[in-house]
Order: structure tokens, then C-alpha cells, then sequence
């Protein structure tokens, strides 16, 4: 056992370094002072600084969590719902099909999910009128369709593992079964409906290929204007910007790993 | 097996003219092909402690569900209190249910869960207080209202799940296995004080058990149920000392089955030829029956004695050879093998197997039973 230690510290040191070296140059260079981003100008914050001046920066990652924040609203609302009819309504008539639907965004290809979108849409424009032209509207109702398959899967998980006696026991106390849903279920599940906003924003928040697809103009997102710049040559500003958001990102997926970790803690009190 | 229950001499099945409590009337319940429960009849009584007793998958849980209101009845009425409330969902029915998993509200303390059933019902405030702390008074909880339901050991949950069944007094308190979580000395305990707040409170307790010997302890009467159907209804006592089928016999208890047919009855005697016994046994039998009828007499184990000399006078003598022998710690067992390779039980308190002279293997008793201590099963 000791004489293997050795070669499994290596292996996880190479790794981590794998995973974490490119994140890790991106936020020492942030801190750059030289505006050629691979040589090393001594220690400044004066990119965080110049961020704050950017205008069309800012605009964008304002729309961006503003996206993000009505998409994973919208995703858990509507996860939750078919998370409960899938667990909740054993048979029902396209049961199998409603199953496939919902968590295919998990496996189809962004640029697929992206192009179908945006043919719906343009569609959907001619016939009915609604929605009018690209912009928030469209990248909040594309990043809702595949944000709600992380929920979907999030919640009904946690419905699956959830005692059905305890809404009979509401039930029989007397509770009518909207009762039940916003007295028992909804708490006692609450905890998968945080993780699963969490995640649907963070995904929102990320997404580049599917909100390209779907936006129109004045509609630019975060991960959009980081791309368009890039492209012109990487900014140390960039970097900054990319230090921000892997900082809040990492939060993100911190707490929702905490408050699901903690439920499971629970759980398992429970089950003695 | 014991009863705890002091027998009251007005038993209220025995009265025609009351108007049973819960009356339940041809009661089918399938699943596609299966039936849960096939045609079930039964008249419960107001105070009554009502065991519903079967191994798994005899349906008794599945009527317990159907008097809770979570299954409705393939066909059939359910009538409680004289009211039908086979079409009521559960929230509007006048009965409360204990879970076998106890169903704690994991995100409330226990006051809360308590309390629970009766903020439904719109009790005002002061009162509500008054009626949970009552409640935890009764199950002996007082001091853990602020627990959460992970908070508490096995036995307070059952407690708490107890408390809120019975914080809304309802007619009926249905309990799924109250016992089946607890340890063996926690349960024996936990039957007493079961039986008291039942005395107590007046409230019909249905139970639902796969535990005869709870059922015995703790029941007025018991409904043995087998695939579906109902086999027997009576109070523990009868339930044990006349078993009605071959079911109800081998189920309660452990017993002796002989095959055999009627030969001739006089008065309340009746003969039967047993080719299993090698001879004619002789058992006490009111009910009318037909010579050459083919009838299974059940026997305890405890009945049967240990005769020192034949009797030419006396029925029911049999010779054999022991061939078991479990020790019990205050009885022990007895396998005794008979001339037609049949074998038979019986039991000996091991205070009188020590004060007489010790049985052994391979020992040649003589056995022997009055007429009164067979029972004669035509099912």
C-alpha cells in the first residue's frame, strides 16, 4: 500500500495540474501590469480597474445574470413540474416520451439545440408574430429548454428518494392536496430546487453557442463580447473579467454542492 | 398467549341492535389481475381495539389504505359512523392513520407535527397549544417539542407519529404496524401502554399486524386475513381455543392437524376414524355433522399430556416415540413420532418436566387428551 503511494500522489498532482493550470495562469495573469498578456510586468489590479470603464462590458454581463437569473427561475419552475410528473404519475399516456424529451438538451449538441431553436423562432415570428425579432426574450426561452433538463434530473432525484407516506400522512391530517404540495412536498425537496437553480444559472451564464444562435442585435451576452475580443487578441482585461466569473462560477457550484451534500446528510439521519 | 385487555362484559359485536362504527360491505380491491381483497365483509364497534392480522400480501394493509381513503374500493361501501365515505378523499374523512414509517414532517419539530392536522382544521391559536401539549402528555414526550423528527430515537418518533394521529380525536385511529419498528423489549412495553390510552380516549383503533402475538396481546377482537378474504373474526381467546379453519388453526400458534372422517356422533360427541392416529379419537362438537364427513381435528400442543398407564375408560391415547426435543428456557418441545410415521407435538412447562422424572430421546410415552381439547375444522 505505502510503496503505491508515491505513484498515486503523482498521478493525482497531474491531475489536478491538468485541470487547474490553465485557470490558474489565467488568474495570475489578470493581476499583469504589461498589456502583452505572456510577458510578466510585475503585480497590478489596474485591469479590474479599467473593467469598471468598459460600457459595452458591463451592459453585457448586466443582460447576462440578468438571462441567467430568469432562466434558472423559469428552468426550476418548470423542471419541478415535470420532475413531479414523472416521479409523482407513474403511468400516464407519453410517459416514455415526456422522460426522452426532457433530458435530451443533456446529450444533443449545443449547435443543434442552437439552429432548432432559432428555425423555431423565426417560424414562430411569421406565423403568430411572437416573439418579435431575436434578443432577451429568445435567449431566456433557449437557455430555459435545456437549463430545465439539469433541474429535471436534480429534482426528481430527490422526489424519488422522498417518503410518498409523509403527503399521505398531510393528507390525512386534513391537508387538501395543494396543501400538501406547498406544506410538505415543496420544503422537503426545497434543498434540490436551490442546486437546481444554481446550475441553471451558472449554465446560462456560460452559454455561448445557443445564445448566438437566438440573439439579435443589441442582445449581446458576456460570453459573446469575451469571444468577438478575444478574437481581435486577448486583453489582459479579459483575463479579469475571466478571474471574476470563475470566481463567482466556482461559488456558485460550491454552495449548491453544499446545500445538496448537506441534504444527503440529512437523509441519512432520517432513514435511522 | 396472554391478553392484557380485562374482558368487559358488554362486548359490543354481541349486540345486534347497535349500529356499528365502521361497516365495511362486500369490499373488492384488484390490482389489474390481483386481488388485494376479494369480497370483505366486517362490523367494527365503537371502542373497540380491532387487530387486522395476516402474513404479507393477505391485504390487509390494502383495507386499512381503503378505510384511510388513499385506495378506493374496485367495488363495494365503506360506511363509517353511518355515513358512506367510500368516494371521500382522505383529507375530509373523520380518521386519522398511524404509518408504519411513522411519516414525521422532517422539516418541523415536533410540536409542529403535531399541530399539524389541527391548523387544518382551523383551530384557533391558544387552543392548538393547549390540544399539542396535551397530546405529548398523553405519549409521555412533554420535553421535546423543539426536537426535529431527526433528533429523536426510534421509540419518542413513534411517540410523536401517535400524538399527531390522535390530536384531531378522530373516530377511528388506523395504525399500520405501530409496533413493527421497535426492538423486541421497547414493543412488548409499548402494547401495555398502546392498550391504556386506547382505554383511555375511547377512540376505535384499527390495527394492522403480521404479529400474532400482538395481535393477541393487545386486541378485543381479531380479523385473520389469507389471500384477500377474511378467514375469522373473533376475540383472541376464541381465535386460539376454536380456530374455525385449517388456516386459522396453523396460522395462530403452532397445532396438530389429524385427517380423518366421521364415524358417529351422539349428543355434543363426535367419533372420528383417524388412519394418522391408528384408531378413533373422540372430540366434543356441538354443530351438527355427517357421518362419513371428512373432518381435521387441531390440537394444541399444550393439551396434550404425558399419561403414566393406559386408561381403558378413557378417549384419545396414543403411543409413541419422542424423536425432538427443543428447549424453550421455561417450556420445551416435544416431537413424538407415532406407529404411522405421523408426528406429534406437545409442550411441557420445564417446571413439571424436572419435578417428574425427565423425558429423553427415543423414550416410549403415552399420550393423552381430554374430548373438550380438540377443536373439529371442517374448512
Amino acid at each position: 500500500m505505502n510503496r503505491r503511494l508515491p505513484l498515486l500522489i503523482t498521478i493525482l498532482l497531474f491531475g489536478y495540474a491538468f485541470l487547474y493550470i490553465p485557470i490558474v495562469s489565467l488568474i495570475v495573469y489578470s493581476f499583469n501590469e504589461s498589456r502583452l498578456v505572456t510577458v510578466w510586468g510585475g503585480f497590478s489590479t489596474k485591469w479590474y480597474g479599467e473593467l469598471l470603464n468598459n460600457g459595452p462590458l458591463l451592459s453585457a454581463a448586466w443582460l447576462s445574470v440578468r438571462i441567467a437569473a430568469l432562466t434558472a427561475t423559469l428552468a426550476v419552475i418548470l423542471g419541478t413540474l415535470a420532475a413531479l410528473a414523472l416521479v409523482r404519475f407513474r403511468r400516464f399516456r407519453g410517459r416514455g416520451s415526456l422522460e426522452v424529451m426532457v433530458t435530451a438538451p443533456l446529450v444533443m449538441p449545443e449547435v443543434i439545440i442552437g439552429l432548432s431553436l432559432l428555425l423555431l423562432f423565426v417560424a414562430m415570428e411569421t406565423v403568430i408574430g411572437w416573439p418579435a425579432g431575436r434578443g432577451m426574450t429568445t435567449i431566456v426561452i433557449a437557455h430555459t429548454t435545456f437549463a430545465m433538463a439539469y433541474v429535471t434530473v436534480v429534482v426528481q432525484s430527490r422526489l424519488a428518494h422522498m417518503d410518498l407516506s409523509l403527503e399521505e400522512a398531510a393528507l390525512d391530517l386534513g391537508a387538501r392536496p395543494i396543501k400538501v404540495f406547498f406544506a410538505i412536498t415543496l420544503p422537503i425537496i426545497a434543498p434540490s430546487l436551490i442546486a437546481g437553480w444554481l446550475l441553471a444559472f451558472t449554465l446560462s451564464l456560460d452559454d455561448l453557442v445557443v445564445a448566438s444562435f437566438v440573439s439579435g442585435p443589441g442582445s449581446t451576452t458576456l460570453p459573446m463580447v469575451v469571444y468577438s475580443s478575444v478574437r481581435l487578441g486577448v486583453s489582459p482585461e479579459i483575463n479579469a473579467l475571466a478571474t471574476i466569473i470563475v470566481g463567482l462560477v466556482t461559488l456558485a457550484v460550491l454552495i449548491a454542492g453544499w446545500v445538496l451534500w448537506r441534504q444527503e446528510k440529512r437523509n441519512q439521519l432520517d432513514a435511522h | 398467549m396472554a391478553s392484557v385487555r380485562q374482558f368487559k362484559p358488554e362486548e359490543p359485536w354481541q349486540a345486534p341492535e347497535g349500529e356499528p362504527i365502521v361497516r365495511i360491505e362486500n369490499v373488492t380491491k384488484r390490482f389489474g389481475s390481483f386481488y388485494a381483497v376479494d369480497d370483505v365483509s366486517l362490523h367494527i364497534h365503537q371502542g373497540e381495539f380491532f387487530s387486522l392480522l395476516g402474513s404479507s400480501g393477505c391485504g390487509k394493509t390494502t383495507l386499512l389504505r381503503m378505510l384511510a381513503g388513499f385506495e378506493t374500493p374496485t367495488s363495494g361501501r365503506i360506511f363509517i359512523d353511518g355515513q358512506d365515505v367510500t368516494d371521500i378523499p382522505p383529507y375530509e374523512r373523520p380518521v386519522n392513520m398511524m404509518f408504519q414509517s411513522y411519516a414525521l414532517f422532517p422539516h418541523m419539530n415536533v410540536a409542529d407535527n403535531i399541530a399539524f392536522g389541527l391548523k387544518q382544521e382551523g383551530m384557533a391559536k391558544a387552543e392548538r397549544q393547549e390540544r399539542v401539549a396535551e397530546m405529548m402528555a398523553l405519549v409521555q414526550i412533554d420535553k421535546l417539542a423543539q426536537r426535529k423528527p431527526h433528533q429523536l430515537s426510534g421509540g419518542q418518533r413513534q411517540r410523536v407519529a401517535l400524538a399527531r394521529a390522535l390530536a384531531k380525536h378522530p373516530k377511528i385511529l388506523l395504525l399500520d404496524e405501530p409496533l413493527g419498528a421497535l426492538d423486541k423489549k421497547l414493543r412488548e412495553q409499548t402494547q401495555f401502554e398502546l392498550v391504556n390510552i386506547q382505554e383511555r380516549l375511547g377512540i376505535t383503533f384499527i390495527v394492522v399486524t403480521h404479529d400474532q402475538e400482538e395481535a393477541m396481546t393487545m386486541s378485543s377482537r381479531i380479523a385473520l386475513m389469507h389471500e384477500g378474504r377474511i378467514e375469522q373474526v373473533d376475540p383472541p381467546r376464541r381465535l386460539y381455543e376454536f380456530p374455525s379453519t385449517r388456516y386459522a388453526a396453523s396460522f395462530i400458534g403452532s397445532v396438530n392437524l389429524f385427517e380423518g372422517y366421521v364415524v358417529q356422533q351422539d349428543d355434543d360427541q363426535v367419533l372420528v376414524q383417524c388412519d394418522e392416529a391408528g384408531g378413533q379419537l373422540l372430540v366434543r362438537h356441538s354443530q351438527p355433522l355427517v357421518p362419513g364427513m371428512e373432518v381435521t381435528l387441531a390440537l394444541r400442543p399444550e393439551k396434550v399430556r404425558v399419561i403414566s398407564h393406559l386408561d381403558a375408560d378413557a378417549p384419545n391415547q396414543l403411543r409413541g416415540v419422542i424423536k425432538e426435543i427443543a428447549y424453550l428456557g421455561d417450556v420445551s418441545i416435544y416431537h413424538v413420532e407415532l406407529a404411522s410415521g405421523k408426528r406429534v407435538q406437545f409442550t411441557q412447562s420445564n417446571v413439571q418436566a424436572l419435578a417428574e422424572q425427565p423425558l429423553t430421546w427415543d423414550e416410549e410415552v403415552l399420550l393423552g387428551w381430554s374430548a373438550n381439547s380438540c377443536g373439529v375444522l371442517t374448512e
